[in-house]
């Protein structure tokens, strides 16, 4: 694979599974 | 009046409604709209599209769900009563997807028992056309049911009926407690195993490998609307309705975020499932990835995954399995989901128990269903989908921003979801419902209107007076049917009331 793809692969997982991962941490947290 | 359903968690709530979210389109399309349209930099105006439409819809729909309590019929006419009509379009809509897509449901249903034979292995194209479909010369020409797809047609509506017939809690939200983690499960074990085969960099190279000149083409942020657009489940009653059974102090916003985020996820990772093995077959034709993918849809599912699984050796029958079981998880939850929309719109219109909407509903659906599993099915469910995608969601979601962006107080939506949500919708939200939802979704109806009226659909495989009565007098009869649901009288006026306490 070529850097930029693997690149543009990371920034899509890091932003869609990390702002779930992210979001659900705050769902929690209210949770207590 | 019967008291609402309620979920019994909020991880029900999202789990379910992820799995409306999480359909076919995850696995067949995305991959595909996303190598076509400048590979890796189309994620961004992917998540453009996610931020300023996808969210905002579906944060305006959990919203007016939950604030005014009622399937998308009962919830319009509870904001204006002249609006009800709105709410059965979307509800013909569900109707008509959910008669062709349990059709491939069943497909997916058959294609686990052929992959412990691999029955495809002369030809996956010439076995799906041939003795699985029996496919005819033309859309009228239905050449009887098949008897290789009416039983696991048969299978899939008794899953939803018994789902359906359990209810919010004991149907619902327990199928998808169940089905939503499996699939997850058995997607990574997919994808893991695509990405370490000889050839997945190929494959993933494919997918990945960003052209930023594209950004720059207009094109390319129309398909990423359009894909953020469709693979949410919105503007079809469908987060109306299941918002509809939110406890009142509910979260909507960060419900929202998590919900999309993890179908956009999910997206991603069957990207990684199909492109790897892609890749590996690639490689063992000794031919270029674009050479070998095909163009995604039924086709990818049935014809070139199918050869692509027989390349995996001894393992091609597990695999073989876990990608067909995937797909059968995937479409049977958003089945679910769309089936359940019309269910509890006529419940609320007819003041009718759950158990008897749900077998006079899923008896008629069931026999509609059948014309899609005649030897003819695979042309009327091209034709349908077409036409129900482009018109009845795009123009119905189009109405829909701007009746309640324009014609509606918003701020009182926004002022009731900022109450019970964990963050914030922001002035931002107004922006987009207000603003740029409206002018793509516009854009895209147009755009779509010019484009039949143009060039016919199906580049001339399909005669006029086919597409005439399968596609544009179906869209007649999604809309005039609304007006007619709207002009019944409410069998409870109570449910009328605003303020339902």
């Amino acid at each position: 694979m070529t850097g930029s793809a693997i690149a543009m692969m990371v920034f899509a997982i890091v932003v869609l599974w990390g702002g779930a991962a992210y979001c659900i941490n705050i769902a929690m947290k209210s949770r207590g | 009046m019967q008291p609402r359903e309620q979920w019994n968690t909020r991880t029900g709530f999202i789990l379910a409604a992820v799995g409306s979210a999480i359909g076919l389109g995850n696995i067949w399309r995305f991959p595909y709209m996303a190598a076509e349209n400048g590979g890796g930099a189309f994620f961004i105006p992917y998540l453009f599209a996610l931020l300023t439409a996808g969210i905002p819809i579906m944060i305006l729909e959990f919203g007016i769900g939950q604030k005014f309590r009622g399937s998308a019929p009962l919830t319009f006419a509870r904001i204006n009563p002249k609006w009800e009509w709105l709410g059965w379009w979307q509800i013909g809509v569900c109707f008509f997807i959910a008669v062709y897509y349990v059709v491939i449901v069943a497909w997916a249903i058959s294609y686990v028992g052929f992959s412990v034979t691999q029955a495809w292995s002369d030809g996956a194209g010439d076995f799906f056309y041939g003795p699985f479909l029996g496919l005819t010369g033309s859309p009228f020409e239905l050449g009887g049911l098949q008897t290789g797809i009416i039983l696991p047609l048969l299978a899939a509506w008794i899953i939803t009926f018994l789902v359906l017939y359990g209810g919010v809690k004991s149907g619902i939200e327990r199928a998808s407690k169940i089905l939503m983690p499996l699939l997850l499960i058995m997607t990574i074990l997919i994808a893991i195993r695509g990405i370490t085969l000889p050839g997945a960099a190929q494959g993933l190279n494919y997918l990945f490998q960003p052209d930023f000149s594209k950004i720059l083409d207009y094109k390319v942020w129309t398909a990423a609307y359009g894909q953020i657009f469709f693979t949410l489940s919105i503007a079809f009653a469908i987060m109306i309705a299941y918002s509809s059974y939110l406890p009142k102090k509910s979260d909507i916003v960060n419900n929202a975020f998590i919900t999309s985020f993890i179908n956009c996820g999910f997206s991603v990772l069957a990207g990684f499932a199909v492109f790897g093995i892609i890749g590996h077959m690639a490689l063992n034709q000794g031919a270029a990835v674009a050479e070998v993918a095909g163009s995604g849809g039924i086709g990818l599912a049935f014809i070139t995954f199918p050869t692509a699984i027989s390349t995996l050796g001894s393992l091609a029958p597990l695999f073989g399995i876990l990608f067909f079981l995937s797909l059968t998880f995937a479409g049977l939850t958003s089945l679910i989901s769309i089936n359940e929309a019309a269910i509890s719109a006529f419940m609320d219109k007819f003041s009718m128990p759950r158990k008897k909407v749900v077998i006079i509903y899923t008896v008629v659906a069931a026999a509609c269903s059948l014309i899609f599993a005649t030897g003819a099915g695979l042309y009327i469910l091209d034709i349908v989908d077409h036409f129900i995608n482009n018109f009845g969601i795009v123009f119905g979601g189009l109405i829909e921003v701007i009746l309640i962006g324009w014609l509606f107080n918003l701020k009182s939506v926004q002022k009731h979801v900022n109450a019970i949500s964990e963050f914030a919708a922001g002035t931002w939200w107004l922006f987009t419902i207000k603003i740029i939802t409206p002018l793509v979704l516009g854009y895209m109806a147009v755009m779509n209107l010019i484009g039949d009226l143009r060039a016919p659909y199906g580049n001339g495989d399909y005669s006029s007076t086919a597409l005439f009565w399968l596609g544009w007098f179906l869209i007649i009869l999604v809309v005039a049917g609304g007006f007619i649901f709207a002009s019944l009288k409410w069998k409870d006026e109570q449910y009328l009331l605003k303020e339902v306490e």
